[in-house]
């Protein structure tokens, strides 16, 4: 019997969103070990011209549902169209990528499909002796790391974003089967009716390689302007910590830590962050981390792999600058 | 207009957390536990939506073992009507679909209500699944993290704005519905001194399983569908930091960029 691992593809715009290509390389790579294939799920009006990118990274079936009713997300009517699809089909388990919509829609499959969803991992590994995928995942905010099954089939996981590699390029062609799954108006309660974009477009934070990062050492929103700059020069998104988000300098989206966004970047730039245990959860994992403050003495100067002792007023601007001379 | 919210407590957020050396779990001895911060943007929404309607019941429930009880009154202090608890030890074990399973139950059972709260997600297990799960087990709809919302005049659906990737979603739902809440929604009150005064003598119900006609493969560890298998102490990265001081700031810059580049290299 073929075993088969899903990717749901998440797509807005007639993109497919890059995440989804991080949980098609975790789905390949179990799909691998466990001798099965991939397939990606792509629901939605005139959303088949993604299958040839889904089949280029791997997928080797793209189960389209193209149906009028699905031109934009609802969670009733995902919900409907995922869960009749497992049912008819009996994939092994579905993996979405992690990301607002995923986490309106994943926990409400689960339920209707009484099988385990295992949100956020950052590895999976197919278990052959009981024939399940065995995860990792972070709890309490990072403070400890858990190995966790889903109980059910089809077992449902989400990636952290940046966790995965995204799937190689294959060169391969996935074969485009039609899904006729019969939807109403009735189904599609939660729908979208507006997305309200910002005027400028920004670097998502979750999936930025940089992030430039300001806390209360910022002394008010006028004066992160410099922290946009840097951040323009290095193509990085920009956050903050919860004490700048509470002051009103920045939008709560902008938030690092435990009640804001956990950030896996590259690199990590702090300005005028202390670093108090419940912003670190949200940042402690990037691969590299600089911390910029007066104070030496501050928690995430310790934390740090480069802690630059400085005004930031000062540092920032010359950080900038000379980035700029670089790159000419 | 009858509002529920589920509350769960959880350790405190600023505690820093041991795992226990048979990897069983997170060492909960001599933690303090505050409801998940998530849920008191849900509690705080309802009580103001009950303030400004002047009218209706906001009911705080939450399912756990008996410290919870202490939650359950920092809610009612806070300003909700009255509280149920589901505490019975045939619910330990239960993960969040489990844990959803039995709240819908009560809520079908002490309901029905207009509109259910819960948090985004608990910042403990962080699964993000309780609100939406207990949706989908009333059969009614939900919209996740919600930062703002607003009743239509005649109370008959909400709209509500999410933060998702690159901008923001708009939805409209029909009541009864479940919003699971953002942070930004709004800032929690404090209990005053009156409020836990009178918290003491609001009623607080317990239901067991067999009050919400649930059988035993449906609570606990048999009715969860996720298992952990061991829990360790997170990855500990060795970092020996370098400092950067006592230079003038172009040096300094210099100095950060040729180690990003050369030794880290990650620009
Ligand atoms: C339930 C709960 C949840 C929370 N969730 C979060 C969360 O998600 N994210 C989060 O960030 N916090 C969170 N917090 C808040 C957290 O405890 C801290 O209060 C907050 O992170 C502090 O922000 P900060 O580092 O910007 O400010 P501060 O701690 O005030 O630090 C400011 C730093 O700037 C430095 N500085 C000042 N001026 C300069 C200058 N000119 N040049 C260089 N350095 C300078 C100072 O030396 C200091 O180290 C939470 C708290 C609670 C209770």
């Amino acid at each position: 019997m073929g075993t088969e691992f899903w990717v749901v593809a998440e797509h807005r715009g007639g993109q497919l969103r890059r995440p989804t290509l991080e949980a098609l390389g975790a789905a390949r790579q179990v799909a691998q070990a466990a001798g099965g294939k991939t397939a990606a799920v792509v629901l939605g009006k005139n959303a088949g011209n993604l299958a040839a990118e889904l089949g280029k990274h791997g997928a080797a079936r793209v189960l389209w549902v193209d149906n009028d009713n699905l031109d934009v997300y609802s969670s009733g009517g995902y919900t409907h169209a995922l869960a009749e699809l497992a049912r008819a089909q009996k994939p092994d388990a579905i993996v979405f990528a992690a990301s607002a919509q995923t986490r309106d829609l994943a926990p409400r499959l689960a339920a209707r499909l009484d099988t385990g969803l295992l949100p956020d991992c950052i590895e999976m590994n197919w278990d052959a002796s009981d024939g399940r995928i065995l995860a990792k995942r972070f709890v309490n905010s990072g403070k400890a790391l858990a190995t966790v099954k889903a109980r059910g089939t089809p077992a449902l996981l989400t990636t952290r974003p940046k966790a995965f590699a995204i799937a190689s390029d294959t060169g391969g062609t996935a074969d485009v089967v039609r899904c006729d799954i019969s939807i109403d108006a009735s189904h599609c309660f939660g729908k979208v009716k507006q997305y309200e974009q910002p005027a400028a477009a920004k670097v998502e934070l979750t999936e930025a390689d940089i992030i430039v990062s300001g806390g209360r050492g910022l002394k008010g929103p006028a004066e992160f302007a410099i922290l946009d700059e840097l951040a323009a020069v290095l193509g990085a998104a920009v956050g903050a910590s919860r004490a700048a988000v509470d002051a009103g300098w920045r939008e709560h989206a902008a938030q690092v830590g435990q009640t804001g966004k956990v950030v896996t970047p590259k690199l990590y730039i702090a300005c005028g962050i202390s670093g108090a245990i419940q912003h670190l959860v949200g940042m402690t994992n990037s691969k590299v981390i600089v911390a910029i403050n007066k104070d030496a003495d501050a928690p995430l100067m310790k934390l740090a792999d480069y802690a630059v002792v400085a005004d930031l007023f000062l540092f920032v601007p010359a950080l900038t600058a000379e980035l700029k001379r670089s790159q000419k | 207009m009858k509002i529920a919210v589920c509350i769960k407590q959880v350790p405190d957020t600023s505690a820093t957390l041991k795992v226990k050396p048979d990897g069983s779990g997170v060492d909960t001895e001599g933690l303090e536990f505050v409801i998940s911060p998530y849920d008191e943007y849900g509690l705080e929404e309802a009580l103001k939506t009950k303030e400004k309607m002047d009218a209706g019941e906001v009911v705080v429930l939450g399912l756990g073992p008996e410290r919870v009880t202490k939650a359950l009154r920092s809610g009612l202090a806070m300003g909700a009507d009255r509280a149920i608890h589901l505490a019975d030890a045939a619910y330990e074990g239960s993960d969040a679909l489990a844990t959803a399973r039995a709240l819908a139950a009560a809520l079908k059972k002490a309901g029905p209500f207009d509109l259910i709260w819960a948090g985004k997600e608990a910042v403990d297990d962080g699964m993000s699944t309780v609100g939406a799960a207990i949706a989908e087990f009333l059969g009614i709809p939900h919209v996740s993290e919600v930062k703002k919302a607003e009743l239509a005049a005649d109370h008959s659906s909400v709209t509500c704005w999410s933060e998702v990737e690159g901008g923001t979603a708009v939805v409209e739902v029909k009541l009864p519905a479940v919003l699971t809440a953002q942070k930004g929604l709004n800032e929690p009150r404090y209990a005053s001194l009156k409020g836990i005064m009178m918290a003491k003598k609001k009623e607080l119900v317990r239901f067991t399983p067999a009050d919400l006609g649930l059988g035993a493969e449906q609570v606990g560890k048999s009715g969860s569908r996720t298992e952990v298998l061991k829990v360790e102490p997170p990855p500990k990265k060795q970092t020996v930091t370098k400092l950067i001081k006592d230079l003038e700031p172009e040096a300094a810059a210099k100095e950060l960029l040729r180690l990003l580049r050369d030794e880290a290299k990650v620009i």
